[in-house]
């Protein structure tokens, strides 16, 4: 099923919340919409899903408009609110049952509902009150929700928000075997999950796109190797200082201590697109010290926003 | 739809809401039953039927608090408003499921009249014409709580603007005498629930009490349908 956005804005009085968004997804795409608290990920999902109308713009899933046919759009999404919308007095299978009624689902129900359970875990605790569950289980089970029905467009927001590293994980895999059958939307604002589980990133700021592009370009173009932590074993710190800085392409070095016995930190920073590490190696062995670590630094999702917003505003296009 | 107006009903019933209301109701008709009817030795409930203003006014703003209040501070409006139902339709079967826990609220009137039928012969006429005005005044009130519910997110305080909103409603026959200029004072108190629902209790069902208070119910449930759109494209 495919997402169709032109122009989406939301404003509230003066503030726009969605600032001109558009974009297209594909059928069977795992999209990230990536951007710090506030950006605007939240609201154009509400949007997207028919909690919120637009103040500009269309939204299209499955070549339907949201407006002019909600009925019809609602029943192609399962979406995953930033606050799961659960029923504390219910038990699970009450609540899933509700949704399933809500929805008006044809499937066989207890099948349904079971091989839903069985899916995100949550067959153990099924008959349990929901306001009784912990954290984990009650976004698990706003996952369950989200997906009665079986609806071909999955729309999470911050799915792994407030689980344990565990339990993130398991999300993040549920994730990514859904999205081999549903085509999936959900927001972060960690880089590291967006990447770890999504085809491709939309990163939104101040309500505004200002990227959109594979997890992999994304990674090349605000790359590891610009930014290089090396621990060589030698016996002063001034002499491996003195011979990283003479390599081309190196911009700045900087010393970081002793952080091992016998060794010494340093961070270089390369120009863009220059990669060192072979030089550094090369020149490390020749002078007879030993190498014991060479780590690219990643990208925070911070600096990929100043290297962003550098870019777009170096082309002048923009403000 | 239906789905929600299950949930909505049965939520009364898995929290003591549902119980209080009904207890509320069974122990103050009942007071009014055995003082102004039982004691008195006869067959006339018209004192249990006008004391049901108070029991009402008591208790409608507790069973309406929270339908739409409730929904938004728990953010389970989302579930609602994006599955595939339009917004009358969630208005209708929160209406519906608190009107229903209403009426049997005061079904208890009719295990009255049915006591009565062993020692005399009761109006029948009359006692299904009270039912009708308090089912009536019932669905006005209600749609006025739901309105007023769906305003706020904070159930406290949506019971106690219905409470003062419902108040007034029935008490504009005697805000009407302090208005010296005749044509409002008039205006008032044709608009007073109490007015009109006094009517029943005397016995007279007329056309224009029932589409009063229709109408009533119809214009709180379209204006809270608004309200709610309102608050998407807000």
């Amino acid at each position: 099923m495919t997402i169709e956005v032109k122009n989406l804005t939301k404003r509230y009085g003066h503030n726009k919340a969605v600032d001109d968004i558009s974009f297209e997804i594909k059928e069977g795409e795992i999209v990230g919409f990536l951007g710090p608290n506030g950006a605007g990920k939240t609201t154009t999902m509400n949007i997207l899903t028919g909690y919120l109308s637009a103040s500009e713009g269309v939204a299209k899933i499955g070549g339907k408009d949201i407006l002019e046919e909600p009925d019809e759009v609602k029943k192609m999404i399962g979406y995953l609110p930033e606050q799961p919308p659960l029923y504390h007095q219910m038990t699970v299978l009450e609540y899933l049952n509700f949704i399933y009624e809500l929805k008006k689902v044809k499937l066989p129900r207890e099948e349904h509902i079971e091989s839903i359970c069985r899916l995100v875990r949550i067959d153990n605790v099924a008959k349990r009150v929901i306001g009784n569950l912990s954290k984990g289980y009650k976004q698990r089970v706003g996952i369950a929700q989200a997906l009665i029905g079986n609806p071909p467009v999955l729309i999470l927001d911050e799915p792994t928000v407030g689980l344990d590293p565990k339990q993130i994980i398991e999300i993040r895999t549920l994730i990514k075997r859904l999205g081999e059958s549903h085509t999936v939307i959900l927001s972060s604002h960690i880089l590291s999950e967006v990447q770890a589980v999504c085809d491709r990133i939309l990163i939104i700021n101040q309500g505004k796109l200002i990227a959109d592009s594979s997890a992999q370009e994304l990674t090349k173009s605000f790359g590891s190797t610009s930014n290089l932590t090396v621990r060589v074993a030698a016996s002063d710190e001034e002499a491996p200082f003195r011979m990283l800085g003479k390599i081309p392409g190196a911009e700045k070095v900087e010393t970081l201590g002793c952080k091992e016995a016998g060794s010494f930190d340093y961070e270089i920073k390369s120009k863009d697109g220059v990669d060192i590490r072979n030089e550094i190696v090369k020149r490390v062995i020749e002078r007879g010290w030993g190498l014991l670590m060479i780590r690219a630094q990643e990208a925070t999702l911070e600096e990929i926003f100043i290297g962003l917003v550098n870019k777009t505003s170096s082309k002048g296009g923009k403000k | 739809m239906l789905a929600i107006f299950k949930r909505e009903f049965k939520s009364f019933f898995t929290t003591p809401l549902g119980y209080v209301v009904l207890i509320i109701f069974n122990i103050f008709s009942g007071i009014y039953f055995w003082f102004g009817t039982l004691y008195n030795d006869t067959v006339d409930m018209s004192y249990v039927y006008s004391g049901f203003t108070v029991i009402v006014l008591s208790t409608m703003p507790i069973i309406t608090m929270r339908l739409l209040s409730e929904e938004r501070r728990q953010k389970t409006d989302q579930a609602l408003l994006t599955a595939p139902v339009s917004l009358a339709g969630i208005v209708m079967s929160k209406f519906f499921a608190a009107f229903l826990l209403y009426l049997i609220g005061i079904s208890v009137t009719l295990v009255y009249s049915t006591v009565l039928a062993f020692f005399a012969q009761p109006t029948w006429g009359y006692i299904l014409g009270n039912y009708l005005g308090l089912m009536l005044l019932g669905a006005a009130l209600t749609s006025v709580g739901l309105l007023i519910s769906s305003i706020t997110e904070n159930q406290i305080v949506a019971a106690f603007i219905s409470l003062a909103a419902m108040f007034l409603l029935l008490m504009l026959d005697t805000v009407a005498q302090l208005f010296p200029v005749q044509f409002i004072s008039d205006l008032l108190y044709a608009l007073s629930f109490q007015t009109r629902y006094d009517n029943f209790v005397a016995g007279m069902v007329s056309l224009s009490d029932i589409l009063y208070f229709l109408s009533a119910t119809v214009i709180c449930l379209f204006l809270t349908t608004r309200v709610m759109e309102k608050r998407r494209w807000s």
